[in-house]
């Protein structure tokens, strides 16, 4: 029964993800993708479940490498595309 | 459930709805830094909550991976120059991917179900193909490797096959999880998949590639979530997939191509019959092209890759402002694949100070093009080629261009004649109204700014 509710959300979610993006203009496509991008780092909450057992053994290992990859990407993909949005000025700003 | 499990997936809830709101304001220009942070605190709070579960009993490995991979990527998105964009979307976007196919290797300790098997197996597969794909896309945006496409003899047979062994290392191991071998078959052959999936693809294609790729890292995390049995990563990684599909649709309309025909086929294999093309170049020189700016009062600029090689978007913004105070209206025009990712151009003119609201999309500009004295192409080649709109033997044909041919004097500034990317033919360049600005775009542009000045 979790899986197919688990899968329901995936639908939703889904659908939902088209929607919002559906609209953005042509000058923030590189800001969406680096902040989506950002966003696809959300598997360090993965991660940290399997960092932080306690257990020494290799699922430990992966989980903490996946930690430090995952911070890469979310870290490096916020401050970038902060650092991107931060020059779009209209006229007159 | 206890009460903290409660909270924490309360708090998911929260980050899900913080995420989701987040991308709607980065879907306008005033409020997308907004957005960008409110998604980053979404984050935030998905990371603390997950530190909360009472599964966790020891933090100094999160805690070194976090402050390993945080300093790198905080290093890495400070110091890294604008032009450098795509490829860093790139490398940051592979990580993504490594990490999910990490995170689904690692949650096969749990004695997974079927159902868990799967999701695992999707998550090492996507993971894998993301990361190494990236790492491709980064080598080639980078021009560490060789922008253009590879091909060799039998190559659609070798991928197919690939294909077929991913999928028969992937149910065996779903039958038989025991033996641990068949996951470091599935891992080591998506790894494989990701470099042959991107090395026939050529640098014009980029934007594609990158859109696929960011969408699978999405679908990565997705899929690791299934792993994990976290909603969170369920709810974020399919927004980010679904947010890729689109830009990828996008792209791929702007170039007339079925995706498909972008992964599978290089553009230069398609045959490309040599039409002969009618007229003679009439070169100009900065001088002679200062005149003509002079006394137009309508300009638009429309700029390419080349432009981002020469790194002339200062310069450009100089003469923009020069052309304004003689009195002209100038616009850009950007076409949708325009350099080398969604948005390139746009990125590169925000970093010159340009007002985004000079930018004009492809279908605002065309209508004008009409009334505009001077259509500056810097840089630009496919995206501004007439042959795509009435030369049905072009390989590009049907490819929606800007009409700078329609303007009543293009200016086309180009290194030389060779042709553009995939050697087609540009019959813009022999037009009657076309004069050619030979050099480098960022000499001559700043060979115009001194005429003015």
């Amino acid at each position: 029964m979790e899986a197919v509710f688990l899968t329901f959300i995936l639908m939703l979610a889904i659908f939902l993800g088209f929607e919002l993006i559906n609209k953005v203009p042509a000058t923030l496509h590189t800001p969406l993708m680096s902040g989506a991008n950002a966003i696809s780092g959300i598997t360090i909450v993965g991660a940290i479940g399997l960092a932080g057992t306690g257990q020494q053994d290799v699922s430990n290992w992966l989980g903490a490498a996946a930690v430090a990859f995952a911070s890469i990407n979310v870290v490096g993909g916020y401050l970038v595309t902060d650092r991107m949005l931060a020059m779009f000025k209209k006229r007159g700003d | 459930m206890t009460s903290l499990e409660v909270v924490i997936q309360l708090a998911y809830v929260v980050a899900a709805a913080m995420f989701i709101y987040g991308l709607k304001l980065l879907g306008s220009a005033d409020s997308a830094r907004r957005g960008n942070m409110l998604s980053a605190f979404a984050m935030l709070l998905a990371i603390v909550s997950a530190l909360l579960d009472q599964g966790i009993v020891e933090y100094q490995w999160i805690l070194s991976g976090f402050v390993i991979g945080g300093a790198i990527g905080g290093t890495v998105a400070r110091r890294v120059k604008m032009t450098a964009m795509p490829e860093m979307v790139a490398l940051f976007n592979g990580f993504g991917g490594l990490a999910s196919l990490l995170v689904g290797t690692a949650a096969i300790s749990t004695n997974p179900a079927t159902f868990t098997l799967v999701s695992i197996v999707l998550s090492v597969l996507i993971g894998g193909l993301t990361f190494t794909g990236s790492l491709i896309a980064y080598g080639k945006l980078s021009e560490t490797l060789s922008s253009g496409t590879v091909n060799f003899r039998g190559q659609q047979i070798v991928n197919s096959l690939l294909v077929l062994s991913v999928i028969a290392s992937a149910v065996m191991f779903c039958l038989e999880p025991d033996n641990i071998q068949w996951l470091y078959l599935v891992v080591s052959l998506s790894l494989l998949f990701g470099v042959m999936a991107v090395i026939p693809i050529g640098g014009a294609d980029m934007p594609v590639v990158i859109s696929l790729l960011n969408s699978y890292s999405g679908l990565a995390a997705c899929a690791a979530g299934f792993a994990v049995n976290n909603n969170i990563l369920i709810v974020a990684g399919s927004l980010v997939g679904a947010s890729g599909i689109i830009l990828t649709k996008i792209m791929c309309k702007a170039m007339n191509r079925s995706l498909s025909h972008v992964l599978f086929s290089g553009f230069g294999s398609s045959s490309s019959s040599a039409s002969e093309v009618e007229g003679e170049i009439k070169p100009i020189s900065v001088e002679d092209g200062y005149y003509v700016l002079e006394a137009a009062t309508n300009v638009a600029i429309i700029p390419g890759y080349g432009m981002a090689v020469a790194q002339a978007q200062h310069v450009v913004k100089e003469l923009c402002e020069l052309l304004e105070q003689n009195g002209a209206e100038v616009n850009f025009g950007i076409h949708p694949v325009a350099g080398r990712m969604p948005g390139h151009m746009n990125v590169l003119l925000a970093e010159a100070d340009v007002p985004y609201d000079l930018l004009l999309e492809m279908d605002d500009i065309n209508p004008r093009m009409e009334n505009i004295d001077v259509a500056i192409v810097i840089g630009a080649n496919d995206v501004v080629n007439p042959a795509a709109r009435d030369m049905e033997s072009s390989p590009i044909y049907g490819m929606p261009v800007i009409n700078v041919d329609y303007a009543r004097t293009v200016f086309v500034l180009k290194r030389s004649m060779a042709s553009g990317f995939a050697g087609i033919e540009n019959p813009l360049f022999y037009k009657e109204n076309t004069r050619m600005l030979f050099g480098d775009a960022k000499e001559s542009i700043a060979g115009l700014v001194r005429e003015f000045s």
